[in-house]
């Protein structure tokens, strides 16, 4: 090759040796929804025709090929997709179309010339940013558990391994006991990442003293939480990483039996974590002789069939045994009696993902980051009214501040631009959930501090909410969400949050009364009393959290029957500010009944008489003079 | 008993059965992956099926329909040759996603309780979601996902299936 560019040495390898150049291509959800599979074919025929020597597949010791192409799981910055990072130059190009290729190949990886117009601009400053070191969105996180999604092939178990890949488990059947294991993990303090946040070492405990020959470890992968992704990413960027842990967890405990149960709703997910259980086989990291240990150890992958009460584990169990999805009261907790009444742990994604890095650099390392309550980091999936959606990994202790504005890059209108005084609520943790406020922006984010207002840090999603978001219809919302979801076996749950619907229905629909909001507030503490799992028990989280902190806007619905946002439609009164409209006309000419009147250059009315509060007004005025709807 | 005496094979229709239980080795307590993979069959349950596999495993059709009828991912009715699915997660809700279902519905005389067009082209469902947050709103339209999207947009989609449908 005469070409320069493609001879960059690695400073990290000193001897000279040449630098793989690498494309690297994200294929999670979302970049795949827009095209990045054909992205991938675009390059490969394209670099081959440029001449350049290239190799879709990841070996040590190549040192024959220029170039390396490969897919990765999810970077995270979904919204951007697809992306290309171009390694060792470091170059991240974003909403990489087909028709960009031929000029990616011919100007970059040729011409070694950045392509500015694929460049992220940060908002903020208006500035070019090259690649993820210059991104504020990457350069504020602390990633770990999302380290390698990104960077290395999914679906390649020898890249894993060359990044260090089943050292932890390896170590841990060799060189531990389970009781070295479970002290360690004990240590570090690591808490449940699924949602609860009960130490992780305890529970194995718990499993590992009991006297029974057979014993099972699952991997909770059923991510049920309407508006999260944590999971999902990390299986379709790093599956060997879960497996790995759940390696772990079942040396510590002394199971020989293994299950991923993964929901059916990720195909992806499903796919690649049944692939890397395929290459753990065949690498002997399964089966009858784990690294020559003479312990056996045997994993399968199930798909769940869409029933989020099977994210609690008595439930997931009952799934698994081909039953219902319905939860049984603990105690016999499943770690004395759990799947087919042995010894069960149930353990999160991200929580097995934590463990290889536990185990592979000890538990003090881990604690580093973190709160001394909440070591470590986690993932949170953050979306809504924000500039920059995604995966992000920040220490627990992370204020909500720099989550949701910094990272974030501050909260968005409806037409998608970032509005300095948008922030009107962040609600945390799905349906178990609460919602913050503003006087919340500078709490840290961990087990505790949530838990005292009312919130939890639930498996991680973030959803941020702006101005024109009516709190009481979010909380109907997931009132409709767990009243679908709940199995029927408490009278409580069942009936209860169906009670609990209506009673929001009738609330933006105009028909409530003050009794309405008391009685509301009595059933949603008769509900979390008389339910016999988490789903009943938080399932009025988030009607409670903004009864809390946005009672003004129950208020408004119920007694002056009226929605500040509009979003309520029966309840919804657009009108014109007369201090905003400058009179141009626009909305009149938008209004599909003619509601709308006015002279041009002078304040607008409209009348409520005709007005069917479709909201055209509102999206057409630039001035966001036309309130409530 | 169950594993040998193989209930009489009415029909070509379950033949598929047969395999998929086979596969499962006839456990009772494979029933999810068996209706899963039923329904990968037949796109969806068909209740002599599910008569068929109580026999087969040898438990109450009672069982089976309750397990059928208990997660969402199970139809016991038949769905449309084109399989509509609006994302309703949070993420998806908070940035406009009813507005969307609602255009849907209405380009193609669907409501909440009538899902399939008469013509069984098109099945409209909402799912709880789908993980592609990032892209809110979404719309899944034969597993081909398809992000940020409006109710325009939306009802473009289904528009570009009837005219392909309309050419062949």
């Amino acid at each position: 090759m005469n070409n320069p560019t493609l001879n960059i040495m690695d400073p990290a390898m000193g001897n000279g040796a040449k630098t793989l150049r690498r494309v690297i291509v994200c294929a999670g959800t979302g970049c795949v929804a827009n095209g990045a599979y054909k992205v991938i074919e675009a390059f490969k025929s394209q670099i081959a025709a440029a001449g350049i020597n290239i190799t879709t597949e990841f070996k040590a010791e190549e040192h024959q090929h220029d170039l390396r192409l490969n897919k990765s799981g999810c970077q995270g910055f979904c919204q951007m997709g697809p992306l290309v990072t171009i390694l060792p130059d470091g170059i991240l190009y974003n909403k990489v179309r087909v028709e960009d290729v031929a000029e990616i190949v011919s100007q970059t990886l040729v011409g070694g010339k950045v392509l500015d117009r694929l460049l992220y601009v940060d908002p903020a400053t208006k500035k070019h940013c090259n690649g993820i070191n210059d991104i504020p969105f990457y350069q504020r996180q602390q990633r770990f558990v999302l380290k390698e999604c990104g960077t290395i092939d999914p679906e390649d178990v020898h890249e894993y391994i060359h990044h260090g890949g089943y050292m932890a488990a390896k170590k841990a059947f060799l060189k531990m006991s389970p009781e070295q294991i479970v002290q360690e993990i004990l240590k570090s303090g690591l808490r449940g990442r699924g949602g609860g946040g009960f130490p992780t070492g305890r529970k194995w405990e718990a499993a590992r003293i009991q006297k029974n020959a057979k014993k099972y470890v699952i991997c909770n992968a059923d991510e049920g939480d309407p508006g999260a992704f944590m999971n999902r990413s990390v299986m379709e960027g790093n599956p060997h990483s879960v497996l790995e842990g759940l390696m772990i967890a079942a040396r510590a405990i002394g199971a020989d039996e293994t299950l991923i149960y993964v929901r059916t709703e990720y195909p992806f997910a499903v796919a690649r974590m049944k692939r890397a259980v395929e290459d753990a086989q065949k690498m002997g990291f399964l089966g009858d002789n784990v690294f020559g240990s003479g312990q056996k150890l045997n994993c399968e992958v199930m798909e769940g069939a869409g029933a989020f009460v099977c994210g609690e584990e008595t439930a997931m169990i009952a799934s698994i045994e081909g039953q219902r999805g319905m939860p049984r009261p603990k105690p016999p907790f499943p770690a004395q009696s759990g799947l087919w009444g042995k010894p069960t742990i149930i353990n999160n994604v991200e929580t097995l993902a934590h463990v290889v890095r536990i185990i592979n650099q000890g538990a003090d390392t881990f604690r580093k980051l973190g709160s001394t309550a909440s070591p470590g980091t986690k993932t949170f999936a953050l979306t809504g009214h924000v500039a920059n959606t995604g995966l992000i990994e920040v220490p627990f202790g992370t204020t909500l501040r720099e989550v949701v504005l910094n990272i974030g890059g501050g909260i968005t209108d409806r037409h998608g631009k970032v509005k300095a005084d948008g922030f009107k609520a962040v609600q945390i943790g799905g349906p178990s959930g609460g919602c913050l406020t503003k006087d919340h922006l500078d709490l840290p984010l961990d087990y505790d501090s949530l838990r005292s207002v009312g919130a939890m840090v639930g498996s991680g999603g973030l959803v941020a909410m702006n101005q024109k978001t009516c709190m009481v219809n979010i909380a109907r919302f997931f009132m409709d969400f767990t009243q679908r979801e709940s199995c029927g076996k408490c009278v409580l749950c069942r009936e209860g949050t169906r009670q609990m619907l209506s009673m929001l229905d009738d609330i933006i629909e105009g028909r409530a009364t003050g009794e309405t909001l008391v009685l509301l507030e009595k059933l949603a503490i008769a509900v979390q009393k008389g339910s016999l799992c988490g789903l009943g028990k938080t399932a009025p989280n988030p009607v409670l959290s903004t009864l809390r902190y946005f009672r003004h806007e129950y208020d408004a619905h119920v007694f002056h029957k009226y929605c500040p946002t509009g979003q309520c439609k029966a309840l919804a009164k657009p009108s014109i500010d007369a201090t905003k409209c400058k009179g141009c006309t626009a909305c009149a000419k938008k209004c599909p009944v003619g509601a709308i009147s006015g002279e041009r250059k002078k304040p607008h009315v409209i009348d409520q008489a005709k007005c069917i509060k479709c909201g055209a007004c509102a999206d057409t005025c630039k001035f966001e003079a036309v309130v409530g709807v | 008993m169950r594993n040998q005496t193989k209930p009489e094979c009415r029909g070509r229709k379950f033949v598929k059965v047969f395999t998929i239980l086979d596969k499962y080795g006839r456990k009772p307590s494979r029933l999810v992956p068996i209706l899963q993979a039923v329904q990968e069959e037949y796109r969806y349950l068909p209740e002599e099926v599910l008569t068929y596999v109580a026999m087969a495993l040898d438990v109450s059709p009672a069982r089976v329909f309750g397990v059928a009828t208990f997660y969402s991912h199970f139809a016991i009715e038949p769905k449309g040759k084109h399989l509509i699915r609006l994302c309703d997660g949070t993420a998806c809700h908070v940035k406009d996603s009813v507005p969307i279902l609602d255009a849907i519905r209405k380009r193609l005389g669907l409501d909440e309780k009538h899902k399939t067009t008469p013509d069984m082209l098109f099945t409209v469902e909402t799912v709880a979601c789908l993980g592609a947050c990032g892209l809110a709103p979404v719309v899944v339209v034969d597993d081909q996902v398809h992000g940020q999207m409006t109710p325009e947009s939306g009802v473009k989609l289904i528009e570009d299936v009837m005219a392909k449908e309309q050419a062949q």
